[in-house]
């Protein structure tokens, strides 16, 4: 039995409505907003497309694309290592203990960005320079303070709030992958190597697509972290681009060039989504 | 052979432990020297408190207006999360008991504006929520109905799929209407499905930073993370004062997560994978 006509639309109005103010006409406007010159009130110019071309002669944004990139590709590749590391440690037969490995490994993700940002704060200025006067090791002195060090404070960082998330996802889909199939690897003389690579790594391949996919999407979006822990210091040589957009529309108030970069941020974050959600489905079914 | 498997579960159970040493660390040298005096900060950031002191934590709280603040906290996200839950339910209810093209395209519609990043749309959203003066909790709730929907949406339709026409439509026959349907048979069904749905949304909304520093601009309206924000730029020196805040900020989150951990990490799990 259908919804009458008219209680179906009762009932999707509350959410399409909330979808359309939120999402559908603020895009709109933003995509008008990115051909003008606007402060936040008014619309003073229309000026076609001027804020697109000055994206690319604008150095500290195409600056903080590359750290952004940079970032991601290094968080993405540390996130999935260790949260794939991780989620085998908890699914060996190892007993209660397990669960709170699981606890603790996850236990970063609930906590945001803002305040992790400044607990690793603490540990970069305070605690490293502890660790460099206890053991000599001059590799934890001055962190923070160059790009380099602000570079993998942040991956540090994100690495150590996303794995555990990660975790959880390949969890879910080791525990899917039936004994028997494991036994009968076993049985028919596999190693462990073996086993993992021909009979485990196949079944999991779609938890590599989920996971990519937001590791990917979830790096390229960080801003919290990049506020709390290096605020973009020293001299924009940290600021991702989440961050030069805030900085543009909000300081700045170039409302209409920010807008402009903020479409082309779209544009990028949905051409790498489509592209790895491609490649990887794509390799999911050769497997 | 059954020693060999011994050692191997002891070793992974060492690794496990020291990984998990590694894994929280960094709470621990913030809870510690939480309970140090500044000079005692100073001299030694990994030992133990030479005198460990409770006075950081008075300062730290008033400072951070917990109460007020906390109760900021709450009511945004309990507020959101009740409606985002009530409509988007209904929602996925409507959906998928109507198989029709305008159906898919709303499903489809759903689908794309999860691909919107924030950023793409907040100067055009708080333009538009300024001009009506809705630049408050009230308007906080909608934005987070609308970013929230597309993947509650998706939760509740997956789920619908597990519960049989047939007892709608017994209940119809017996004389309920639609709602009196979803209230008191298609919402208590979705339950578990509705602890995913406050799990991965009560995570988000209440550690969000980004959308409400740029919504609230009242200072008695501050979340946790926004106050914590301010806060630690003023005493970012200070860090006897910054550290006890943080530990105020972390605590309720800690508390929650051992009494519920096992529904936040089904949750988790079930929002990602479904």
């Amino acid at each position: 039995m259908n919804f009458s006509k008219r209680t179906y639309w009762l009932f999707l109005f509350p959410t399409l409505l909330a979808l359309l103010l939120v999402l559908i006409i603020p895009f709109g406007q933003g995509i008008y907003y990115s051909f003008t010159q606007y402060n936040g009130f008014e619309v003073s110019a229309f000026v076609g497309l001027d804020n697109y071309k000055n994206l690319f002669s604008d150095d500290q944004f195409v600056y903080s694309l590359w750290f952004t990139a940079g970032f991601s590709i290094a968080s993405v590749i540390g996130i999935n290592v260790i949260g794939l590391s991780l989620a085998m440690l908890v699914t060996q037969k190892l007993g209660r203990i397990s669960t709170l490995f699981r606890t603790v490994y996850f236990m970063p993700n609930l906590i945001g960005g803002i305040i992790l940002g400044f607990i690793w704060q603490f540990i970069f200025l305070k605690a490293f320079t502890g660790i460099a006067d206890l053991t000599g090791l001059d590799i934890f002195r001055g962190w923070l303070s160059d790009t380099e060090t602000g570079f993998w404070g942040l991956v540090i960082l994100f690495v150590w709030q996303m794995s555990g998330y990660i975790m959880v996802i390949y969890v879910s889909f080791l525990n899917n992958v039936p004994k028997e199939l494991m036994e009968a690897a076993t049985i028919d003389g596999a190693n462990i190597w073996q086993s993992f690579w021909k009979v485990k790594f196949p079944m999991i391949a779609p938890a590599f697509t989920i996971s990519l996919f937001l590791t990917l999407s979830n790096a390229f979006k960080v801003y919290d972290q990049n506020m709390a822990l290096t605020s973009g210091g020293p001299f924009g040589s940290t600021e991702m681009v989440t961050m030069n957009i805030y900085n543009t529309a909000f300081k700045v108030q170039e409302m209409g060039y920010a807008q402009a970069k903020a479409i082309l941020f779209l544009i990028i974050i949905t051409f790498i989504s489509v592209l790895q959600l491609y490649i990887t489905r794509k390799r999911e079914t050769e497997l | 052979m059954k020693n060999k498997i011994r050692i191997h579960k002891y070793s992974m159970i060492l690794i496990g432990l020291i990984v998990s040493l590694i894994w929280i660390y960094p709470f621990y040298l913030v809870i510690v020297n939480s309970f140090k005096t500044k000079a005692d900060i100073f001299n030694s950031t990994l030992g133990l408190p030479q005198i460990p002191t409770l006075e950081n934590y008075p300062t730290a709280f008033m400072e951070l207006d917990f109460i007020q603040s906390f109760m900021n906290s709450f009511l945004v996200t309990g507020g959101s999360i009740l409606i985002i839950v009530m409509f988007t339910s209904m929602a996925g209810y409507a959906l998928s008991r109507n198989p029709s093209k305008t159906s898919s395209g709303i499903y489809f519609l759903f689908a794309i504006c999860m691909l919107i990043p924030f950023q793409s749309i907040m100067i055009p959203l708080v333009s538009l929520f300024g001009a009506v003066d809705m630049l408050n909790r009230t308007g906080i709730a909608i934005m987070y109905l609308g970013l929230g929907s597309s993947m509650a949406v998706f939760l509740y339709v997956g789920a619908m799929k597990g519960i049989p026409r047939a007892l709608d439509e017994a209940a119809i026959i017996d004389g309920c209407n639609r709602l009196q349907v979803y209230w008191y048979i298609i919402l208590p069904m979705l339950k578990p499905t509705t602890v995913t749905v406050i799990v991965l949304n009560a995570i988000w909304f209440w550690n969000d930073y980004l959308l409400p520093s740029i919504v609230i601009n009242k200072e008695g309206m501050y979340t946790i993370p926004l106050k914590t924000f301010y806060f630690f730029g003023e005493y970012s020196t200070q860090w006897h004062l910054a550290l006890a805040a943080l530990v105020l900020a972390i605590i309720p989150i800690i508390i929650l997560y051992v009494i519920l951990q096992k529904y936040i990490i089904n949750g988790i799990s079930d929002g990602a994978v479904k």
